[in-house]
């Protein structure tokens, strides 16, 4: 059916008329089928994964001296301070009164984990009583690692609404981060 | 008795039918597909697990990367009335022509004052080429980023009546300081909700 006739025309040698060889229409279009569908994959497999994504950031607003702002329990607050070198300082609790502990980023979301369960155990579970995680992103700190470490709020189910605080890091952050190298 | 003929089929089928169906759907796809454009600051977005598309319309994007801002904002009729605000705000002169060719224009980084030079260059490439793209004026004393935020935000407003939506795309490796700034410009005008762009995480895992 698909394929090209090649035969000639009758075979009769001698005398007879000459027939003019009629050619066969029909092209093999296996190939070009082929080609076709894999084309269509490709197109059908891009579209979908070159959409771009995006994160959604709320930031707390800056000029508004708002007076019934929640305070933050320390025992239920998980700080994050995100230094150079893709490293990150964490503590719980209020500034100062606890050792931070430096970690990368890929032992970051295990903390952040045992803090939630910590602090879930706490308090009997209570859905309003979650941890709550405070971002400090240093001077040091990329892009990539704000982004990353929001991707691990995000990962690690923190319910609580994160606090963006890039304005108020505290001198014994500072210089516990100086002391450790990075910031 | 006639012995039974097995009539010998042929195996090959016609595909002529499956062939149409397959070019047809391949034309679809590939128009339906948006182009890539190249942005014109070349950066590497970060990756995250986030699933959330960003929407292609009423959408300002702030490219961020090597300490240069470029900003675009969705639509031709948007960009163009953004344009005749800006032109307005900076005792600019635009003429049709240029309004027309600026609504295609994808980002950019041009100061205010070489604009008009920046869209009559041909064609992308030798944008790209010219060095005029040093990123638009964000300090203090000549906010430029700040202006156009403001004249788009208005056009879309007025255009489409709705809100316009601002989202970044950062360089994975551009410092955080860099983007903080960015970031408290967006918060002077009160923009506290954005969106970074980032790309599907393979490597998140």
């Amino acid at each position: 059916m698909a394929e090209l006739d090649t035969s000639s025309g009758g075979g009769k040698k001698g005398g007879g008329k000459v027939r003019t060889k009629k050619a066969n229409t029909k092209v093999d279009l296996t190939a070009m089928v082929d080609l076709a569908f894999l084309l269509i994959t490709f197109f059908m497999l891009t579209t979908s994964l070159s959409k771009p994504i995006a994160m959604d950031i709320a930031k707390p607003d800056k000029d508004v001296k708002d007076e019934n702002r929640l305070e933050l329990r320390a025992s239920q607050t998980m700080t994050i301070l995100l230094g150079k070198n893709n490293k990150v300082a964490w503590y719980m609790g209020e500034a100062g009164k606890s050792q931070p502990n430096i970690e990368g980023f890929g032992e970051i979301r295990k903390s952040i984990l045992e803090n939630k369960k910590k602090v879930a155990d706490l308090n009997n579970n209570d859905p309003k009583k979650t941890l709550v995680v405070v971002i400090k992103p240093t001077s040091g700190a990329s892009y990539e690692n704000f982004v990353n470490i929001m991707d691990e709020l995000n990962i690690t189910k923190i319910t609580a609404a994160p606090a963006i605080d890039d304005e108020n890091i505290t001198d014994a952050e500072k210089d516990f981060m100086k002391k450790n190298g990075i910031l | 008795m006639p012995r039974a003929k097995v009539k010998r089929k042929s195996t090959s089928i016609d595909m002529t039918a499956m062939c149409d169906v397959a070019f047809l759907l391949l034309t679809f796809f590939i128009l339906t597909a948006t182009a890539r454009q190249p942005d014109p600051l070349d950066i590497k977005l970060p990756s995250s697990s986030y699933k959330i598309p960003v929407p292609d319309v009423d959408i300002a994007k702030l490219t961020i990367g090597h300490g240069k801002v470029f900003y675009e904002v969705a639509g031709k009729d948007v960009k163009m009335a953004t344009l005749d605000k800006m032109a307005e705000q900076y005792k600019v002169s635009f003429t049709p022509q240029e309004r027309e060719r600026f609504g295609v224009i994808q980002s950019f980084g041009v100061p205010m004052q070489s604009l008009k030079a920046f869209i009559n260059l041909p064609d992308e490439a030798a944008r790209t080429k010219s060095g005029l793209q040093i990123g638009i004026p964000t300090d203090s004393l000549d906010n430029q980023l700040s202006a156009w935020l403001l004249n788009s935000r208005k056009a879309v407003a007025e255009l489409h009546s709705t809100a316009m939506r601002v989202s970044i795309k950062g360089d994975a490796k551009e410092e955080y300081p860099v983007v903080k700034k960015i970031v408290d410009i967006l918060q002077k005008q009160k923009i506290n909700k954005f969106s970074l762009i980032t790309t599907a995480a393979g490597g998140a895992k």
